[in-house]
């Protein structure tokens, strides 16, 4: 049993904090992502869990112990680099029994293990090589290999398939989402690519500078963003923002356009649309003034500005679609659809 | 396609290179040519007569027991140079590469020696192991040692040795500490994270990854040892007591200037030149290959 449970994490380099209370309970088994964009805190949070990382204030613990003071080693745990790290002097299986054998186990098991988790990932074949001899993907897979021949209590990613190419990343992506979830031990994996998390991800957290926006499932993050932040950077293309005001009910964009809104608030208000929730209707609220489109086959990204404003909008239409610039098209958007933030705060309000 | 560029034949090119190689030949070639042709001759204490005898006196240095004894002694005396100070580097660089706090000043302290003429390191520990006034023969009394490196030669070797190393920690951490900061952190992280404990990355991650560095400053220390102590001999023991310090370098400073034997002292030289090219060559050709990964 590993479940994971961060407790008010702080991070402060110096003055400057980059870790804001961070609280997150994941269960055993859980494969948790870590998203947000460079430079909000992504990886010092898993260094951190990781023991590589010294806690300003707060608590982690691993299966129920605290494991502040530990050393990594002493953590029970295996991460996955993103430059792999393998050591570059020893070859394959060296590299992967590297940590059983300072654990003191027998070569017999050391032998077993090795060989079992090169027939999961394919890599008996080179077992003898050194790391500079394996492409990308077969050092990727090394460096998954040394992860779990060790049977740890949690898998760390960090960032593990950015130096791959985007065939091989599809590819590894789904195979390490296999591998979790047969060996179900307890996995947290940070990325800066919303599909990657989307599609990895049991539950996802979103970091933004330093603060946790929103913490799970995908679909949750994707239907009920708690946050302007969340809304735009979970999904693609990114949702809308209309800027308007919410009155009596009733939400009126910049351009004098009324929409049903939600009752009880007042104020300036951000409307947001995801591009593929608009759909054509002539007596649509929301009009368009065509720039230019993107025709990717499946379907069309209709790029324009909310009609009488700057505001900038995307329209995504299944098949082929020809809109000539300078045109106005009339779309609607279900209420279910609609979503209402906070025009200050930028946090969600009902429903 | 192919394009190929000709230049007019011209004087330009020539004159560009001529600084190196006239230096070149002024300084190395000439001297050396003159050391080689030297070396066949023999001549009397007063300079009054000069003979040409081939190869007498190389004949003369194989069966001199001195010479045979001065070889052993410098290699003892480069083995145990090159052993001290590289591992004292390896151990500074070590600590120094862990360092986060202080760590500029850290290093600008170790790189100090290095700064120091080779007679002045000889004069500082002369002066703290003088058998008068020095501080170490006073500890040393106290623990009940006799310490007088003008009546001991292994003591008088000891001295040398410390002096000689020590000058060479410095060079040896520099080299030792860029290698190690040019190992990636994640991989140390890695063994970290895999149960390494800090001494066993050291032994089983980072030396042998460093060890194309180890080679080199091997290379450099035998040769420093060798050739460039000749400053710190002669500033702490002369090449005394009874020889015990006279290794090859100052032996043929010895010979020549206080002997008087010029033939015998050039014939060392080309001896000593055979084996700093020797072990230049050997460094380019296999150690520079010699990386393990």
């Amino acid at each position: 049993m590993a479940e994971i449970k961060l407790d008010s994490l702080i991070k402060s380099y110096g003055p400057d904090q980059v870790l804001h209370h961070v609280h997150a309970d994941i269960e055993d088994g859980e494969f948790v992502v870590i998203v947000g964009p460079s430079g909000c805190g992504k990886s010092t949070l898993l260094r951190m869990i990781a023991g590589l990382e010294g806690i300003t204030s707060g608590e982690v613990s691993i299966g129920g112990k605290v494991v502040n003071g530990l050393e990594p080693a002493d953590r029970d745990i295996a991460m996955v680099f993103q430059n792999y790290a393998l050591y570059p002097h020893m070859s394959v299986r060296q590299n992967m029994a590297y940590g059983l054998k300072i654990r003191g186990l027998p070569k017999a098991e050391i032998d077993r293990r090795v060989q079992e988790a090169a027939e999961i990932l394919e890599i008996g074949a080179f077992l003898d090589r050194k790391p500079r001899q394996l492409s990308g993907g077969q050092r990727q897979r090394v460096a998954m290999g040394r992860a779990i021949v060790r049977d740890p209590q949690v898998f760390l990613f960090d960032e593990p398939l950015s130096n791959l190419d985007a065939k091989l990343r599809v590819q590894m992506r789904l195979e390490i989402r296999k591998l979790q979830k047969r060996l179900g031990v307890t996995s947290i994996f940070v990325t800066h690519d919303q599909v990657e998390a989307m599609t990895l991800g049991d539950r996802l957290m979103v970091l933004n500078g330093g603060v946790v926006e929103q913490f799970g499932t995908p679909i949750e993050l994707y239907d009920r963003p708690e946050t302007v932040f969340v809304a735009g950077f979970i999904g693609s293309p990114a949702m809308n923002f209309l800027p308007a005001t919410a009155e009596g009910g009733v939400v009126t964009l910049d351009n004098g356009a009324s929409l049903p809104g939600a009752g009880g608030v007042s104020g300036p208000v951000t409307f947001g649309v995801r591009p593929e929730h608009l759909v054509p209707d002539a007596q649509g609220p929301i009009r368009v003034q065509v720039q230019v489109f993107e025709a990717l086959g499946a379907n069309t990204l209709v790029h324009g500005v909310l009609e009488g404003t700057g505001t900038e909008l995307v329209v995504s239409l299944p098949g082929h679609e020809t809109p000539a610039p300078g045109d106005v098209l009339h779309y609607a958007a279900p209420s279910e659809h609609h979503h209402l933030f906070d025009a200050e705060s930028g946090a969600r309000i009902a429903p | 396609m192919l394009k190929r560029v000709h230049f007019p034949a011209s004087l330009l090119p020539y004159l560009l290179v001529a600084p190196q190689v006239i230096i070149t030949l002024v300084f190395f070639i000439w001297p050396a040519s003159q050391a080689v042709y030297q070396s066949l001759l023999v001549q009397d204490a007063f300079g009054l007569s000069t003979e040409f005898v081939w190869f007498e006196n190389f004949v003369y240095l194989w069966d001199s027991q001195q010479y045979q004894d001065a070889f052993g002694r410098t290699i003892l005396f480069s083995a145990a140079v090159a052993f001290l100070s590289m591992s004292f580097a390896l151990i500074l660089a070590g600590f120094a590469d862990r360092v986060i706090r202080g760590s500029t000043l850290y290093r600008t302290l170790l790189i100090w020696p290095y700064a120091v003429a080779p007679v002045l390191a000889g004069a500082l520990w002369l002066f703290m192991f003088n058998p008068t006034l020095g501080i170490i023969p006073f500890i040393l009394e106290a623990i009940g040692r006799d310490w007088n490196h003008y009546l001991r030669g292994n003591q008088a070797m000891f001295l040398v040795i410390i002096a000689a190393a020590w000058k060479q920690v410095a060079y040896n951490f520099l080299f030792y500490l860029a290698a190690m900061q040019s190992i990636p952190r994640s991989i140390i992280e890695a063994a970290a994270i895999d149960g390494a404990g800090p001494l066993r990355r050291f032994v089983t991650v980072i030396f042998p990854l460093i060890s194309p560095t180890t080679f080199f400053l091997l290379v450099v220390n035998a040769v420093y040892a060798f050739f460039e102590t000749f400053g710190i001999i002669h500033a702490v023991t002369q090449g005394g007591p009874a020889n015990a310090t006279t290794t090859l370098v100052y032996k043929v400073y010895n010979d020549g200037f206080i002997g008087l034997d010029l033939g015998g002292s050039a014939a060392q030289s080309v001896i000593l030149m055979i084996l700093v090219i020797g072990m230049t060559v050997f460094q380019f050709r296999f150690i520079e290959k010699r990386v393990q990964y």
